[in-house]
């Protein structure tokens, strides 16, 4: 019950967090590009329930879920949304670019499947050092066209590699449906080509999705070899802030919204009403000293900008 | 210790010296391990130090530098060799949007020492994709270091010094001097070595300077010499780093000189040379006898072998360019 109730504070804290930087991008105190994630929060926070602090994360341009639930400093998230030079990429990474390499959470990466082979590397660094840990690496349905996405997955099975590839299956790449971008849309059927184990889950479950993570951490962990997992979620929001949405149906975006995986897992605990609004509230608290650590920091000074193009020390 | 060694040998030694020096330095290409690559220049590294720090990779050049960049961010010094120059473009992704930005998107947390040795240009009867000069769209990438060794010697340093740096270095190679012997002295310590971002006169002149890298430095040699014939010296300066370039011996001998030709395999058009002639123009403009000229490969795709001869600049190009130059 605790541990489910902690998946609920994790789901709800991404999507008010979400919520805030909409607001914050509204009134401009967040620029640049903004892809938010309301509605996939069981994906990031099921998965990286089952991940311990020595595992490693590869993430997306949408990754302001992964790093929360990854436990990433909310003060630090917000002030890289708003550039300051304390933002956890220091300022210059903004939105796309979240970086932690405290809680290895090796970045957000604006392009599509560019962190596959990164996440390949750690995998065989951490082996190849008898570290028994697993990198997770994250990615939409889209990567899944790319050639990185491929020569990835082949390295990774070829190699052995402990890596748990999970593909958040949004039905969009961007604006485009999967049936329209793929010529075989069961995507966990590509994971056979490469003699990978795969599996398909509600990632609308948070419940679920733990589970079928916990299952395929003890499979790599035990047998060695890399995992898929394809997490079929969706994005109730556009894709970015500047997205009109012209592509989905109304009616498609009202049927998943009633699978709200955050009104699911409430729904299943049976929770009083005022256990999730005091919850509510305590999150609203951490959200608003994030924000006041944001606007109280300064941006890095423009005079600096040309410095770690390269490095200092000169060898 | 000083020895006879092909450029090829000397990189090999090179790479075995970085390996010895440090465990966290590991090669990945295709083709490296049993067959030593496709140009030998691995032969017999992955016999000894095993095919975990030297790992034959699959075809997937973009795959293998973003393992790469995974590596470095958990300590490694990975040094990739691309098989041919035009095998890089699919990895061209990797290499600009990760390899080069991370240090600044990080700002300065993260360090990728990464190196990527590309053989480069023409001159073994080859195809285009395998005589390609690439080097202008990574020195236009800032976050990228580019050097390119011309030669035996600095060949063993360079590339000690490149894998011992903390920056990704593209390390250009010239595959048709791969065979060609020179003087190697391999005593004395990386730190004592001539700095790898430093240009170097090769001759001393005083009638024109010739800027030359990677391949193309023995042939504004050969010019050198026939010119001297005709009584005109030359100065000669392997550039051997092209981001960041070093000016600074380019601009004290185009003061002396007055007259500057830059020479490479590369097509004209926004090649290395154009760079040249701005920053000499700029800084030596009243010191200029002639406009700073260029000889460079021709504006088309890498030719077809049976006009290959036609394509690459020779000693009769670079003397016809000084000729040009001195009738201005």
């Amino acid at each position: 019950m605790n541990e489910s109730f902690e998946l609920l504070r994790r789901m709800l804290l991404i999507r008010r967090f979400e919520e805030r930087c909409a607001e914050l991008y509204s009134s401009q105190e967040i620029r640049g590009f903004l892809h938010l994630y309301v509605g996939e929060e069981a994906v990031a926070v099921g998965v990286m329930a089952e991940f311990g602090p020595e595992d490693a994360i590869v993430s997306t341009y949408r990754e302001h879920g992964h790093a929360l639930a990854r436990g990433v400093s909310p003060d630090a998230i917000m002030a890289e949304m708003f550039g300051k030079a304390t933002g956890c990429s220091g300022g210059r990474g903004g939105s796309m670019h979240l970086f932690d390499a405290s809680t290895r959470f090796y970045g957000g990466n604006a392009i599509v499947a560019g962190g596959l082979p990164l996440a390949v590397g750690l995998a065989l660094a951490d082996r190849m050092q008898g570290r028994p840990v697993v990198t997770a690496c994250f990615f939409g349905d889209g990567a899944v066209a790319e050639g990185e996405f491929h020569e990835s997955m082949n390295l990774a099975a070829l190699w052995r590699l402990p890596v748990l590839f999970c593909c958040e299956n949004n039905l969009y790449a961007m604006g485009t449906r999967i049936e329209r971008t793929h010529a075989v849309t069961e995507l966990a059927v590509r994971a056979a080509g490469y003699g990978m184990p795969a599996e398909v889950v509600d990632g609308m479950d948070v419940l679920a999705v733990r589970e079928v993570t916990r299952k395929a951490l003890k499979r790599i962990r035990s047998e060695a070899g890399p995992q898929f997992l394809e997490l079929q979620t969706y994005r109730f929001r556009a894709h970015s802030m500047y997205d009109p949405d012209r592509y989905r149906d109304k009616a498609e975006i009202a049927e998943w919204k009633r699978r709200d995986p955050i009104d699911k897992l409430a729904a299943t605990l049976r929770l009083p009403t005022e256990d999730i609004s005091k919850l509510d509230t305590e999150i609203t608290e951490v959200i608003d000293a994030a924000v006041a650590f944001a606007r109280t920091a300064s941006p890095e000074n423009v005079d600096s900008l040309t410095r770690h193009v390269y490095s200092e020390v000169r060898r | 210790m000083s020895e006879t060694l092909t450029l090829g040998k000397a990189l090999n030694l090179g790479l075995r010296r970085a390996m010895e020096d440090d465990s966290k330095v590991i090669l990945m290409g295709e083709d490296i391990g049993k067959l030593g690559g496709v140009f030998r220049i691995t032969d017999g590294l992955q016999k000894d130090f095993g095919d975990e720090r030297v790992i034959d990779t699959p075809l997937a050049e973009s795959g293998i530098v973003g393992t790469a960049v995974g590596l470095a961010l958990r300590g490694y010094r990975p040094v990739i060799e691309i098989q041919f120059d035009g095998f890089v473009y699919p990895a061209y992704d990797q290499i600009v949007c990760q390899v080069a930005k991370m240090h600044y998107r990080s700002r300065g947390k993260v360090k990728l020492p990464i190196v990527i040795r590309i053989p480069f240009g023409g001159g073994i009867g080859a195809v285009e994709h395998h005589s390609e000069s690439p080097e202008a769209y990574f020195a236009h990438t800032a976050g990228l270091k580019v050097v390119a060794c011309s030669n035996p010697s600095d060949a063993y340093w360079m590339i000690q010094q490149a894998i011992a740096s903390d920056d990704p270095i593209v390390f250009f190679e010239p595959k048709r001097r791969y065979w060609e012997k020179g003087e190697v002295d391999t005593s004395g310590s990386l730190e004592s070595a001539f700095p790898l971002h430093s240009s170097k006169v090769l001759t001393s002149g005083t009638d024109a300077t010739v800027l030359a890298y990677g391949p193309m430095v023995r042939v504004a040699l050969d010019a050198a010499t026939a010119a001297a014939e005709d009584g005109r010296k030359l100065e000669v300066i392997d550039l051997r780093t092209l981001s960041p370039l070093d000016m600074g011996a380019v601009f004290d001998s185009v003061r002396k000189t007055g007259r500057a030709i830059v020479v490479h395999e590369a097509p004209h058009n926004l090649g290395m040379g154009a760079e040249l002639a701005a920053r000499i123009t700029e800084e030596c403009f009243y010191s200029l006898e002639a406009p700073v000229l260029r000889v460079a490969g021709y504006d088309i795709p890498y030719p077809a072998a049976r006009a290959e001869e036609e394509y690459l600049p020779d000693l009769d190009r670079v003397l016809d360019a000084v000729d040009r130059s001195f009738g201005w």
